[in-house]
């Protein structure tokens, strides 16, 4: 760790404003055997998805179940293969880094898991669990790895004290620090949380989050946090990207999204959370009928068009690329909720 | 059925479980009363009680390890050591729930429609299996199930989460019960498939003129529904109000944590959350005193009432509106200056 330290901060410093973290043309297909005779069938999980995180920056991926939100995530880590796309880490190639190079890139990136009770070895003391980072990596920091590990408890807030006590003696709040302790041991650039709040009780959820915030701007660390709770990714992420169906269909910073969305289904999933604001009050909101359709035959062209109640005739046959548009975010739609008519006067300058 | 008394009316219920570590009490002293075409909002975190003080109002514990007392007279009958029979007919009849999770609450190996025949038929012995058909089919219908008639045929795993939630709200609905008892009934689901079924829950209660329990952790969703608001901690009521009383003037300490710890669609995305410190007490060594003191930012300890005394939920003396009780030792008028100054522009308190 000591060896890694220093040129790891330099880099950090120096590529400022180059992407830590970027994605492109990222695609996941799943092959399954379903429907009679069991046909071959592909379920479109990620498609053609497209993104940057920057050091110290914390990007949100929302969406419903099914969108693509945490299989994104586990490519990001390399937990799953890429169909096609590339992922590039501070300006190198890793979509297809063999063994040696994945163990040395996940000292650089980490996941925290959703699941806080099937996420940690139900027979190993957390001593045992932080340590593994270290262990697995062959590091031994200064002072020695038990001390190295009950730094780390303390600082996601643990008593030092349990490094001997198992997961089953925590609660689940408490669980979810060992995990973000874990995860912290390899002084990681990039963080990729799925999830890591929605298994809380809301008490113990501020706190997780407060402590990530805490974390994030102590260490500077660039998080993608997948999450479905919107409010909850309003308060920990400068940019958010909303994917639907697999798709990403809008990507902005958190003032666009949450005040200017440009995507009808953005709109949608901001004005279907039950606002505490507004007491007694549904009427008024945007309501999509029925559900996400399967990702096994997604609908062509915008795979929103099923529930949208924009979609025109263009919608179901061409793909809406992921565009900027006047509202200020990036969207894939043929007709976003602001910014068709308002920058004519751009449009013509550009033509002319 | 009396005029004078509510509908459904709780007083002082209390639930004990003998468990191989002790003597669990699940609910302490909790009361409330709900009129017909009324929605209240049953609000706490797990092990609060909430779920527990809804299985015992439909009387669905385990006799021989279940201690209850207290009373819970629904249209003017004593449910609280009712013999079984007599309340597996009320059940389903007057009284009908909605589960978290509709994949285990509905029989995989059968058919969406014989389960709601089924349940049809249970209490309406009378009926022919022609017109228990037709009454599923209807239900089916009014809860937004397209195409109904294939939807009868098909088992529930056929059916999407949402849909499923639907199935099962149309199985609870079947009987018209008075009094619909929905436990976390949009957790599972995406926020646009809960918008629906909150829309859908809303509609049919007032179209049925039911009463609706509705036990949930999300405020968003009680400020949509609820019409009050019981918010329970460590298995008592902490306090007990309107929707208005609760969301914009709450007085118990452990209301306002919840406020303050939920992060809002609204206000500085930057500010931090107010989260409540601590874990939530184990049932079986409840603390002394008030049950929130451990965690209460504002407890009076040292001699003070709090780790000694347990509150009484009682009404307020300086406001004006009828109908907020808090159980809380701080004098009122440091609850209403604490609200106002540290809590209303926090979370989602603002």
């Amino acid at each position: 760790m000591s060896t890694a330290a220093v040129p790891q901060q330099a880099r950090g410093r120096a590529d400022r404003t180059e992407p830590l973290l970027k994605v492109e043309n990222l695609t996941k297909h799943f092959p399954v055997r379903g429907g009679f005779a069991g046909a071959k069938q592909i379920v479109q999980a990620v498609d053609d998805i497209s993104f940057e995180v920057r050091p110290g920056e914390t990007l949100g991926l929302v969406g419903e179940s099914g969108c693509g939100k945490t299989t994104t995530g586990r490519m990001l880590v390399r937990l799953l293969e890429p169909t096609s796309g590339k992922i590039t880490f501070e300006g190198e190639d890793i979509t297809h880094a063999g063994r040696g190079r994945l163990q040395k890139l996940r000292q650089d990136m980490q996941i925290i898991f959703q699941d806080p009770y099937s996420s940690l070895n139900p027979r190993h003391t957390v001593g045992k669990i932080v340590a593994m980072p270290l262990r697995v990596n062959g590091i031994n920091p200064p002072g020695g790895v038990k001390n190295r590990v009950q730094e780390l408890l303390e600082l996601v807030g643990l008593n030092p004290e349990h490094y001997n006590r198992f997961p089953h003696e925590f609660s689940g709040g408490q669980r979810q620090r060992i995990g973000i302790a874990r995860a912290l041991a390899l002084k990681p650039k990039i963080i990729v949380a799925d999830e890591p709040v929605s298994a809380l009780d809301v008490s113990i959820q501020a706190q997780v989050i407060n402590l990530l915030r805490d974390l994030q701007r102590e260490m500077d660390l660039a998080f993608v946090f997948i999450a479905h709770d919107l409010s909850v990714v309003r308060h920990f992420c400068q940019r958010v990207g909303v994917m639907y169906l697999g798709k990403l269909v809008e990507l902005g910073t958190r003032e666009q999204i949450y005040q200017r969305p440009a995507h009808p289904y953005t709109k949608a999933l901001l004005s279907a959370v039950p606002d505490p604001a507004k007491i007694g009050e549904s009427a008024g909101r945007i309501r999509l009928v029925g559900d996400v359709p399967t990702p096994i035959n997604p609908p062509s062209g915008c795979r929103f068009r099923t529930r949208c109640w924009k979609a025109q005739d263009i919608c179901a046959t061409e793909v809406p690329p992921l565009t900027a548009k006047s509202s200020g975010s990036e969207a894939a739609c043929h007709f976003p909720e602001e910014g068709i008519l308002i920058e004519p006067e751009a449009t013509a300058e550009t033509v002319s | 059925m009396n005029d004078q008394n509510p509908y459904l009316e709780v007083q002082d219920l209390r639930v004990r479980f003998a468990t191989e570590d002790g003597e669990i009490r699940a609910v302490d002293g909790v009361s409330f009363a709900l009129e017909r075409g009324q929605t209240l909002g049953i609000v706490g975190e797990s092990g609060s009680g909430k779920s527990v003080t809804s299985l015992a109002i439909m009387g669905l514990h385990n006799r021989k390890k279940t201690a209850m007392s207290g009373s819970v007279r629904l249209g003017g009958r004593e449910l609280i050591g009712m013999p079984e029979e007599q309340l597996r007919r009320l059940r389903g009849q007057d009284v009908a729930m909605i589960f978290q999770d509709s994949l285990t609450a509905l029989n995989p190996f059968h058919k969406i429609g014989s389960q709601l025949v089924e349940s049809y038929r249970i209490h309406h012995p009378q009926a022919s299996k022609a017109e228990a058909r037709k009454r599923g089919l209807e239900m089916l219908d009014r809860v937004g199930i397209p195409n109904p008639i294939k939807r009868f045929e098909q088992y529930p795993h056929e059916f999407s989460g949402g849909m499923r939630q639907r199935a099962m709200i149309a199985m609870s609905l079947v009987n018209d019960p008075n009094l619909l008892i929905a436990d976390e009934p949009t957790t599972a689901l995406d926020v646009t498939v809960q918008a629906q079924i909150l829309d859908l829950l809303e509609d049919l209660q007032r179209e049925f003129h039911s009463a609706v329990i509705l036990i949930t952790h999300d405020l968003g969703v009680v400020s949509q529904v609820a019409d009050e608001v019981l918010v329970m901690y460590g298995g008592r009521v902490a306090e007990y109000g309107t929707v208005e009383q609760i969301m914009r003037q709450a007085q118990h300490p452990y209301t306002w944590g919840l406020l303050a710890s939920m992060p809002s669609l609204h206000g500085d995305p930057d500010a931090d959350l107010l989260p409540i410190k601590g874990n939530p007490p184990s049932l079986l060594n409840v603390p002394a005193g008030c049950v929130f003191h451990p965690r209460c930012a504002y407890a009076m300890l040292n001699g003070g009432p709090c780790d000694i005394e347990v509150p009484q939920l009682l009404p307020l003396s300086l406001s004006a509106q009828p109908g907020h009780t808090v159980a809380c030792h701080l004098p009122e008028r440091e609850r209403v200056r604490t609200y106002e100054e540290e809590i209303a522009s926090v979370g989602v308190a603002l």
